[in-house]
């Protein structure tokens, strides 16, 4: 294996997505390749730095907020579709009342 | 690919890599079903529990906070209209995540009149893709920087990337979706997403190394 066969492994083998042949395979080739050795521990910290850092804050005061605007527009719009099917009701009513009289 | 904008629908046979799932009901099936019977309470627990996902999901895509809000309060009014569309084939997550790339998508385009946004856009690109520092980061850059220093190199270095591979990454790395998932979000096949995810991942790192090298260097 050399260093482009593990770059286009690289993917499955941070997920564990990867045969136990080509496993052992990856194993050898990082343990004779010092840059791929880099690659592989300074890829690892950018996926985990990245999870673990969040670099965007999502405060409570804002999902407040956001949640009372939602449920706001959700409400209305129930309440919305609520009296239209109130008035169909009652027009349908009023239209059979007039058509058996 | 253009973004999906047109269904809600959640059915697995349109979407490549979705399989067919034999465990137990997820538990946001019964908010989902009450919610769908009128109870907005169980709605609100739904937002409750995914509004920071949708938040970060749309800041990461459009680098804008207040895009990111309206996108967030949009995503879930149009979730709570399109209930009835959502069968309970894909994970009630993954179908709002879903919403909430076409909406940042749509708003990066109105953004950008000039141009087409896509998930295609620039992901041909093969810069960063191919390793060119090999230098240890060492100490740990949490080491060296505050959070609040390495907050900003964070957001710069993801910034940089197309807006193809920001997504892919946010959602496999930083929001942990499955590849499967991440899959059945973008409406992309699973090899598109590893190949993707591999490119962002190498990129990332190569922008990053610049950092924390440099840091290594003691040149910070």
């Amino acid at each position: 294996m050399n260093c482009t066969d593990f770059l286009a492994k690289l993917t499955d083998y941070f997920d564990g997505q990867i045969d136990p042949d080509l496993l052992a395979e990856v194993k050898e080739h990082l343990g004779t390749c010092h840059h791929c050795e880099v690659v592989v521990n300074t890829t690892r910290k950018t996926i985990d730095i990245y999870r673990h850092s969040q670099p965007y804050e999502f405060p409570d005061d804002l999902s407040n907020r956001l949640r009372s605007a939602i449920m706001a527009r959700c409400n209305a719009s129930k309440e919305g579709a609520e009296a239209k099917a109130k008035l169909h009701a009652e027009l349908m009513r009023d239209a059979q009342t007039r058509s058996s009289s | 690919m253009a973004a999906h904008t047109s269904s809600l629908a959640d059915n697995p046979a349109e979407l490549p890599g979705a399989a067919a799932s034999v465990e137990a009901p997820h538990p946001d099936l019964a908010l989902v079903e009450r919610a769908k019977a009128g109870d907005t309470a169980a709605f609100e627990q739904l937002v409750r529990q995914y509004d920071r996902q949708i938040y970060r999901t749309a800041l990461h895509i459009t680098q804008n906070r207040e895009d990111a809000e309206d996108i967030t309060q949009d995503v879930f009014f149009k979730a709570f209209q399109k209930l009835d569309q959502f069968q309970g084939n894909s994970k009630f997550s993954t179908w709002l995540v879903r919403i909430a790339v076409n909406e940042s998508l749509m708003r990066l385009r109105k953004r950008k009149t000039s141009k087409t946004v896509s998930m295609d856009q620039d992901v041909q690109t093969e810069e960063g893709s191919i390793p060119r520092d090999f230098a240890e980061w060492r100490p740990n850059p949490e080491q060296i920087y505050s959070q609040g220093e390495l907050g900003d190199i964070l957001r710069k270095t993801i910034a940089g990337l197309p807006p193809g591979f920001r997504t892919v990454f946010t959602l496999r790395d930083i929001e942990n979706l499955s590849t499967e998932e991440t899959a059945e979000a973008l409406g992309l096949s699973v090899p598109a997403v590893k190949s993707r995810l591999l490119r962002a991942r190498l990129q990332l790192r190569e922008r990053l190394s610049r950092y924390f090298r440099k840091a290594n260097e003691g040149s910070k």
